[in-house]
C-alpha cells in the first residue's frame, strides 16, 4: 500500500491527466437516427420517405422476444419491395428496434435480427443489397415513449429509411 | 472485532440459499470511529486537511462498515499525530477506532501525516507519513488513506481509490445524447470529467484490469462497432472492425483480449462471441449456435467465460470454457436472465433477472447454485463489481410516460447483502457504470 502511494506520487495522477474530449468527424448520429414522420401540407414527392409512410407504410412490427416476420409484415414488405423497384435509384437503411423491457445487449443483438428479417426479405423479394444496409439500435431508440404494451409494440419495430 | 462480525456475515450468506429470497440477515452494525480535525497551520494546509477529513469520513461511512462518530462529542480536541491519544476519553463516546493527522507545507510539497488507534486496547494499529507535491492529488490521497484505514480494521481489500466509467444520458427519451464520462467512485463532482463530445451514441463502457483502457461501443457514423478507449492519451481506436455490429466487450484478465458479440451478416445475423487478441488482431469464434449469445464476461483466473444466450428459448447464463468447449446452462429458476459479470473473487456471478414484471439484479454461485435476489424494481440494469468484490453498481430506471416524462435513469452502489444503497451522484442522467481496479 505505502508502495503504491509512492508510485501514486512519483507517477502523477494518469487518469486525471486524461486528454480532452476530442471532436470526431462525422454525421450527427442523435439527431440522423431519429426515425423520420413528417408530415406535410402539401404535395409529396414521389420516391421520397414521406411517399413511402404514407402510401406504402416505412415500418414493420414484431411480437414479444421475436425477429420473425408476421403476415402483416410481409405484406408491408412486398409493398416497400414494389416501391423500392418503382424508384431504383433509391438506397435504403433497415432499421432495427426493441421494447425496453430486456437488456442493452441482449437488445442491440434482437434489433439486429429484427433489421436483418427486414433486409433479407427484401433481398429475396429482388432489391439488390447494394441499395440496403441494416443497423440495430436495440431499446436506444424509442418512437413511442411509455412503460406499458402499447409503447412497447409500436417500439419492436423494423423501420425502412430512405438514406439517399 | 470486525473480523468476528465478518465471519458471521459469511455464515449467514450460507444459510440464506434458496432460490427467489432476497438477503435480509448478515446485517452489519458499523464500526464506530473517531476522526479528528486534521490540522493544518495556515489556511491552506487547513483547507486541505478538511478536504481530507471529509473524503475519508464519506468513504469509511458509505461503505456501511463504519460510521464516523460525530465530532461535537469529542472531548479531546488535541493534534493527536505526535502525542499519545487520552484513550479513556474516546472510549467514553464509544469510538472504537481513532484517526488522527495533520497537514503541512514543506519544500517538497504537502506532508501528511495520520496515525490509527485502537481505542478499546489503547495502541496505534498504524502510522503513515507522506508528501505529495501538489494539491491536484489531495483527493487521491484521501482515498488512499481510506483504503488504508478500511483495509487495516476489516482485513479486506479497499476501494476507494478507484474510478467509475459510466454513460452519461441527458435530452428526451427518443434521442438521448450519451456520452462517456468518469469520475472518482464517491461520484465526487470535482472528479467529473467527460470523455466524448455526444456526437455519437456511445454504451456498455468496462475499464481493462491494466485500468489504462476503457472498451465501450460507439455508432460512429452509425456503425455500430467495440472501440477502446485509451486513458492516457485520450486516444479512441476501433477494435471490432468486423462488417457486421460488434457489441458487448469486455477485456480479458490480461487486458491482452477483449471478448465481444459479433453479429455476422453471413450468419443471418445472429450473434456470437468472438474473442480479439489486442496484439495479433486474429479474432476466434467461441460460440456456434442459432441463439443470440451475448454478454461474456471472463472469470478472473481466465479460463472461463459466462454468457448470456436464448438457445434453449428464453435467455438464460451458461458457462464455457475460454475456447469456447463445455458449454453449461447456469441459471436454474424463472425468468429470463441477462448480464452476467463474474465477480473479482471468482466466487460468484452477478446477474439481472426479469420475472413478473420486474427486473431483479442478484448473485449466484459459478455454477448456478445459491442464487439471490439483491435488489428489485421496475428497470434496473447494467450490474458491476466493486474491485474488492463486496459490492455492486449498477443503474436503475424509472418508468416512463406517453407525455415523454420519467424515465429517468440513476446509478446505485449498493452491499451485495442488499444492505447500504444509495446513490452516486452523476451531474446528469447515468447508466451503464463499471468500475476500475484499485489504482
Amino acid at each position: 500500500m505505502l508502495k503504491k502511494l509512492f508510485m501514486l506520487i512519483v507517477a502523477g495522477f494518469f487518469l486525471a491527466s486524461c486528454a480532452a474530449t476530442k471532436t470526431e468527424q462525422g454525421g450527427d448520429v442523435d439527431a440522423a437516427s431519429a426515425s423520420s414522420s413528417s408530415s406535410s401540407g402539401g404535395e409529396i414527392t414521389a420516391g421520397t420517405q414521406e411517399d413511402l409512410i404514407v402510401n406504402v407504410g416505412d415500418r414493420v412490427f414484431f411480437e414479444f422476444d421475436s425477429s420473425e416476420l408476421t403476415v402483416d409484415a410481409q405484406a408491408t414488405l412486398d409493398a416497400q419491395a414494389a416501391w423500392l423497384m418503382q424508384y431504383p435509384d433509391t438506397n435504403i437503411t433497415v432499421e432495427g428496434h426493441a421494447d425496453e423491457r430486456g437488456t442493452r445487449e441482449y437488445n442491440l443483438a434482437l434489433g439486429d435480427k429484427r433489421a436483418f428479417s427486414v433486409y433479407s426479405y427484401l433481398a429475396q423479394a429482388g432489391i439488390d443489397t447494394n441499395r440496403m444496409e441494416y443497423v440495430s439500435w436495440g431499446k436506444e431508440r424509442p418512437e413511442v415513449i411509455g412503460s406499458d404494451e402499447t409503447a412497447y409494440s409500436q417500439n419492436r419495430r423494423g423501420v425502412t429509411i430512405v438514406s439517399n | 472485532m470486525i473480523k468476528k462480525i465478518l465471519i458471521v456475515l459469511f455464515f449467514s450468506f450460507n444459510a440464506n440459499a434458496a432460490l427467489e429470497v432476497t438477503i435480509s440477515q448478515g446485517k452489519v452494525e458499523p464500526t464506530p470511529i473517531a476522526i479528528t480535525q486534521i490540522f493544518g497551520a495556515d489556511s491552506d494546509t487547513a483547507r486541505y486537511g478538511n478536504t481530507l477529513r471529509q473524503i475519508i469520513s464519506n468513504n469509511l461511512t458509505n461503505s456501511g462498515l463504519f460510521y464516523t462518530v460525530n465530532e461535537d462529542l469529542y472531548i479531546q480536541s488535541d493534534n493527536l499525530v505526535e502525542k499519545v491519544p487520552r484513550f479513556e476519553d474516546w472510549k467514553l463516546i464509544k469510538a472504537q477506532f481513532l484517526l488522527s493527522a495533520d497537514v503541512s507545507k514543506t519544500d517538497k510539497g504537502i506532508r501528511l501525516r495520520m496515525r490509527l488507534y485502537d481505542v478499546f486496547n489503547a495502541k496505534e494499529i498504524e502510522k503513515l507519513q507522506l508528501t505529495i507535491p501538489d494539491e491536484n492529488l489531495i483527493r487521491r490521497v484521501g482515498h488512499t488513506v481510506s483504503d488504508i484505514v478500511y483495509e487495516r480494521i476489516t482485513g479486506e481489500t479497499g476501494y476507494f481509490d478507484t474510478r467509475i466509467v459510466y454513460v452519461s444520458e441527458i435530452g428526451p427519451l427518443d434521442q438521448r445524447v450519451k456520452r462517456l464520462a468518469i469520475m472518482d467512485q464517491d461520484g465526487h463532482i470535482d472528479s467529473h470529467q467527460f470523455l466524448t463530445d455526444g456526437k455519437n451514441m456511445v454504451l456498455t463502457p468496462r475499464f481493462a484490469p491494466n485500468k489504462q483502457l476503457i472498451t465501450y461501443m460507439e455508432y460512429k457514423n452509425n456503425l455500430p462497432r467495440v472501440y477502446i478507449y485509451n486513458l492516457k492519451t485520450g486516444e479512441r481506436e476501433i477494435v471490432g472492425d468486423f462488417p457486421g455490429m460488434t457489441f458487448a466487450p469486455r477485456f480479458s484478465p490480461d487486458s491482452q483480449s477483449v471478448v465481444m458479440s459479433f453479429s455476422d451478416p453471413n450468419n443471418a445475423a445472429n450473434s456470437e462471441i468472438y474473442l480479439m487478441d489486442l496484439n495479433t488482431r486474429s479474432r476466434s469464434r467461441l460460440t456456434n449456435d442459432s441463439g443470440i449469445d451475448t454478454s461474456p464476461s471472463f472469470s478472473p483466473d481466465g479460463k472461463k467465460i459466462v454468457f448470456n444466450s436464448d438457445r434453449g428459448g428464453s435467455p438464460q447464463l451458461f458457462i464455457m470454457d475460454k475456447n469456447g468447449d463445455n458449454i453449461k446452462r447456469i441459471s436454474k429458476g424463472r425468468g429470463v436472465y441477462g448480464n452476467p459479470v463474474w465477480s473479482p473473487r471468482g466466487d460468484l456471478i452477478a446477474f439481472t433477472k426479469l420475472t413478473q414484471g420486474n427486473f431483479h439484479i442478484g448473485v449466484m454461485d459459478v455454477n448456478g447454485n445459491n442464487e439471490r435476489v439483491i435488489v428489485r424494481d421496475f428497470a434496473l440494469e447494467s450490474p458491476a463489481w466493486s474491485p474488492n468484490g463486496r459490492y455492486l453498481i449498477f443503474h436503475r430506471q424509472k418508468r416512463s410516460n406517453l407525455d415523454g416524462t420519467g424515465g429517468e435513469v440513476t446509478i446505485h452502489f449498493i452491499d451485495i447483502t442488499g444492505y447500504n444503497e444509495r446513490i452516486i451522484p452523476t451531474p446528469r442522467d447515468g447508466s451503464d457504470p463499471a468500475w476500475s481496479p484499485l489504482l
